[in-house]
């Protein structure tokens, strides 16, 4: 990303889209639309002063929304341009609210609500389409109950949790743990506030507040309205203070996940959805297993999956590895339900294959090894590029020409064009880098033909 | 500059907004950095990186004389090539300027701890001021690239990387061992999953790369020598008329891989148990009609002790041939024996589909229990079924793994680029370079980096043309001047060490007037040590990072 965002060839036009593509191979016109960050990017520094003091907080959906952020924000630390961008949908000032507090914060007066999208025309002689894929949603398999059950994520929520940058800081919390220590923190507010308005009264009567309400339940102090009010304060701390300690106890027992499921295939080689291989999930389910069995040794990992494909260069001897070091368990045998069992523990149904037996067993964490989906938007695009889809939504090329879309002068790489793990997405983004690079020689020479 | 120039130090601290200036005490770093040896200008900036910072170092560097700039801020991953050009521009040596990274390595990871955090930023300054004064000016090295690529092997790896190049008015030297181009696409029947004709295929690229102007072919030759690095290569080419001797610019190896067969794998005979690759000549005669039962054994010989690694292309070529076998004898019985169907991807997954809905069967093994070949049947423990089962058989197909070409170690010594432990040529990078090795100015692809289909050897084919066509068309590379230099020759041995070890082939031993002497290849070093650490008469060292200078850090760090 640096590397890109540095080159003196690039010019990088992040949050755009294409709006219209016109000519042919060696001379087309682009109209690109620049949407509104309503940051300028020429003055912003990247330094994220704005950030901290925007009151706004919406969910995060670079962590799979399971972390925060604020409506003006960049897309992850990391990310290049460095430049913020106020997220139009909950800025309180462009909601039409009184703020203003990043524009008063940026020193380098680059905050502009005023910003318009903006709309360039650039002339290019070749196109690459690298428009990647989306995560199938795993809601749609309603076996699974990735929906009702919180303690069955996907792998890239799962890669989130298990980053030292992520919401959990790389422990493995599960989210139904997280959901009750937020449910705690929550209780705790309010019984702060209960318990200091009972504090006044202890110290105003010199009594304790059990000795007060024991009292009350008696039937004293019927007419002490001070009182009274006293003992209802009293009774609404108790009703906060006990599903309060009723939680705590419960998270007193709270541990990482150490018992992983990894179920392969969720959407992938499925009719009902899509019936291709997403190539590089049983890779990433088996990376996930060896990571989290370096941060817990402890943990001990099942696969579920019909064939484990490790199928590029090293990927054997690591699935092997993973086995003999790493406590990974592989079950030929397709999940057929999660269910909740005791303790928040998804328990996954199978059929273990190779003893023939239908199975269940409990997990901390179920992990869904999602497909490779086409992306949403490609079918727009493919509409403004003019290139034919094939019959899944992947660009059309053919196993000859693998990176030549059907237009002339516009081709694809990685996942766009098919499901591929990272070495052959590299790999595939210089062949498309090179047929760039040769249709637009190759334009240029007939134009100096034609020219002589 | 005269070495007894007085040495000027300017230090430009960066409040990086409230990134650094946060967590630190910013007023205490700046009049600590004014007391340090040889700082003579001290400078707190808001953003140092700013338009309005960097002409602050402009204009210090001319109105005060330095001669040493040093910013305490981010990483120089992201700014130094700002900050050096910087200097640049107002007429300092741009190696003159050091970076503390005083926001990763203090601010960021000691949020919590302002004291300590200071402190730590101060003992990083010190010590890059105490560096700063030893440093030396240098100069980019430049080298000019001959515009001529070598591509070994004329396979369809070889033969796509070549029309790549050529097409976009490079000239190439194409060098195939065999009598005729076109590699293992010779010997397949047809290509899966589109079912084209292999020979026709071959034939058209054969005839493209033939005709090609920009294209000289050497077949029935051979590379035997390859002297030189990036750009000036002298390249030796044994052909039938006698050695050509020819200047090169890039090399892509492209030499593929062959076919495993061992004696008595599975009985095989090459006539009833033969492999997939003999199944392919089988097929494009035409199949006997009395082929009637064929079974094909997945990972023969593959995804064991001596082999551990998936050969990637087996699946997919069984599957494509037995399909072709029920086309050529409808009535024939297909079974395929396998541990994991390797079907990846979408085109590979669609045909495992078909074929099942051709009839073929598939019967999942135990390696612990691998099949039986005996003459007229295979007998398999069915894993899923729990039981043995005895299929008759009158032709035995093995899906052997594509192993390394038997050469494959010569050709890595002769470029002095690795192998792995399996023989494939090992890139230089097996996620984010898989086309390029570690040294600059060769490239990779198709199944002599891992076994790939047709699909994906043109992919790599073409993107091993694209990474060779970069230093090509730029005609010079640039390096830093950050590299190793010998800087004490008399104690050099001539021992070798840092050859060997040397991860980008960028040291030679050469005969000088004073004996065996090391000498660096600048533009193919990358400066990162190796050898400097290596040597234990200390005759090599980094510039920038001499020993004088690290100890002197030390030292500093140390007061």
């Amino acid at each position: 990303m640096l590397d890109v965002g540095r080159h003196p060839n690039i010019n990088l036009l992040a949050y755009s889209e294409i709006e219209k593509v016109d000519g042919e191979v060696g001379d087309f016109k682009v109209t690109v639309r620049r949407k509104a960050r309503y940051v300028e990017e020429e003055k912003c520094t990247g330094c994220g002063a704005c950030k901290e003091k925007c009151p706004t907080v919406v969910p995060d959906a670079f962590n799979e929304g399971l972390g925060e952020r604020k409506a003006i924000y960049s897309y992850f630390a990391q990310g290049i341009p460095s430049t913020h961008t106020i997220d139009p949908d909950h800025c309180r000032q462009l909601q039409g609210k009184k703020c203003g507090i990043c524009a008063k914060t940026c020193q380098a007066e680059a905050i502009n609500f005023d910003q318009q999208d903006r709309i360039l025309e650039i002339d290019v002689a070749a196109i690459i389409v690298c428009s990647g894929y989306d995560v199938f949603d795993p809601s749609l398999i309603p076996e699974y109950r990735y929906d009702q059950i919180p303690n069955v994520v996907t792998a890239i929520e799962f890669e989130r949790l298990l980053s030292a940058s992520g919401p959990t800081d790389g422990h493995l919390d599960r989210p139904s743990d997280r959901a009750i220590e937020l449910e705690i923190e929550a209780f705790e507010k309010k019984a702060k506030k209960s318990q200091k308005m009972i504090q006044k009264f202890e110290d105003k009567y010199s009594e304790t507040s059990a000795d007060l309400y024991a009292k009350y339940q008696k039937g004293e102090y019927k007419d002490d309205e001070d009182r009274v009010k006293w003992a209802e304060k009293y009774a609404a701390h108790l009703a906060v203070m006990e599903p309060l300690d009723a939680l705590k106890r419960k998270a007193e027992s709270f541990s990482v996940a150490k018992k992983l499921a990894f179920i392969q295939c969720v959407g992938s080689r499925d009719f009902r959805f899509f019936p291709f291989c997403s190539g590089y999930c049983c890779m990433h389910s088996i990376k996930e297993a060896i990571i989290a069995h370096e941060h817990e040794t402890e943990t001990t990992s099942t696969i579920f999956g019909m064939d484990i494909r490790a199928v590029g260069k090293g990927f054997e001897e690591y699935k092997v590895r993973g086995g003999n070091h790493s406590n990974i368990t592989y079950v030929r045998g397709r999940v057929a339900e999660i269910t909740e069992g005791p303790d928040s523990n998804p328990v996954v149904t199978y059929e273990d294959t190779k003893e023939r037996k239908v199975k269940s067993e409990a997990f901390d964490l179920v992990i869904l090894a999602t497909a490779c989906a086409p992306t949403k938007g490609i079918l727009e695009l493919s509409n403004i590029l003019g290139i034919e889809l094939d019959p899944y939504n992947f660009v059309k090329t053919s196993s000859l020409s693998p990176v030549d879309s059907t237009r002339p002068g516009i081709f694809v790489c990685g996942c766009a064009e098919s499901p591929m793990d990272v070495p052959e997405s590299v790999a595939q983004a210089s062949s498309a880098a090179e047929r760039a690079a040769e249709s637009a020689f190759q334009a240029d020479l007939k134009k100096e033909e034609a020219v002589a | 500059m005269p070495k007894e120039e007085e040495i000027r130090i300017g230090v430009f601290v960066c409040h990086c907004g409230s990134n650094i200036a946060g967590y630190l005490d910013m007023e205490e770093l700046g009049t600590y950095s004014k007391t340090l040896p040889h700082v003579t200008f001290v400078k707190r900036n808001l953003y140092t990186c700013s338009e309005g910072g960097i002409n602050e170092i402009k204009k210090a560097i001319t109105e005060q004389n330095l001669n040493r700039v040093i910013v305490a801020s981010c990483t120089p991953r992201t700014h130094e090539p700002l900050f050096r050009s910087s200097c640049a521009e107002a007429g300092l040596n741009p190696y003159l300027f050091e970076m503390v990274n005083i926001r990763d390595q203090c601010s960021w990871v000691h949020m919590q701890e302002k004291e300590d955090a200071t402190t730590k930023a101060k003992d990083l300054i010190r010590m890059g001021v105490a560096k700063a004064a030893l440093l030396e000016p240098q100069e980019p090295i430049m080298s000019e690239v001959e515009s001529r690529a070598l591509v070994i092997g004329g396979g369809i790896a070889g033969m796509t990387s070549s029309l790549a190049l050529a097409n976009r008015g490079y000239e190439v030297v194409l060098v195939e061992k065999k009598e005729k181009l076109g590699g293992m696409l010779n010997r397949l029947n047809k290509l899966g999953p589109t079912m084209t004709d292999a020979a026709s295929f071959a034939e058209e690229k054969i005839l493209a790369v033939t005709n090609h102007p920009k294209i000289t072919i050497f077949t029935k030759a051979q590379v035997t020598d390859a002297q030189g690095f990036i750009g000036k290569y002298k390249v030796a080419i044994e052909t039938a008329p006698g050695v050509k001797k020819i200047d090169i610019g890039v090399i892509i190896v492209a030499t593929g891989a062959r076919v495993f067969v061992s004696e008595g794998l599975y009985n095989h005979d090459g006539k009833k148990v033969i492999t997939q690759l003999e199944a392919e000549a089988l097929l494009s005669k035409g199949l006997d009609s009395s082929v009637k039962n064929v079974v094909m054994i997945q990972c023969a010989g593959g995804r064991d002790e001596e082999r551990p690694y998936c050969s990637r292309i087996c699946c997919q070529t069984a599957v494509k041939n037995a399909m072709l076998i029920k086309e050529q004898n409808p009535d024939a019985k297909v079974s395929i024996l396998y541990r994991d169907m390797q079907m990846y991807g979408v085109e590979n997954e669609e045909m495992f589909r078909d074929s099942k809905a051709k009839g073929i069967r598939y019967l999942k093994y135990d390696p612990e229990k691998p099949p039986q070949v005996e003459s007229d049947k295979v007998t398999v423990y069915h894993s899923l079924l729990g039981r043995e089962m005895d299929l008759a058989a009158d032709l035995v197909v093995l899906s052997t793994p594509l192993v390394s070409q038997e050469d494959a170690e010569v050709t890595s010594q002769l470029l002095r680029v690795p192998i792995d432990e399996n023989g494939f040529f090992l890139e230089g990078h097996v996620k984010l370079k898989p086309l390029d090795f570690a040294t600059d100015g060769v490239f990779l692809c198709g199944s002599a980096r891992f076994p790939a289909n047709i699909r994906e050897t043109v992919a790599q084919g073409l993107g091993a043309a694209s990474r060779a066509s970069i230093p090509l068309s730029k005609g010079s590379v640039v390096v830093e001047p950050i590299i190793s230099v010998l800087s004490d020759e008399d104690a050099c041995r001539g021992c070798g060490l840092c050859v060997a070890l040397c991860p980008y082939g960028a040291l030679e031993i050469k005969n000088t007037e004073k004996g065996r002497k090391v000498h660096i290849i600048d533009v193919a070093c990358k400066g990162c040590g190796v050898c400097a650490a290596t040597c234990y008469q200390h005759a090599l060292s980094i510039n920038s990072f001499t020993d004088q200078q690290i100890n002197a850090q030390i030292n500093a760090f140390l007061e």
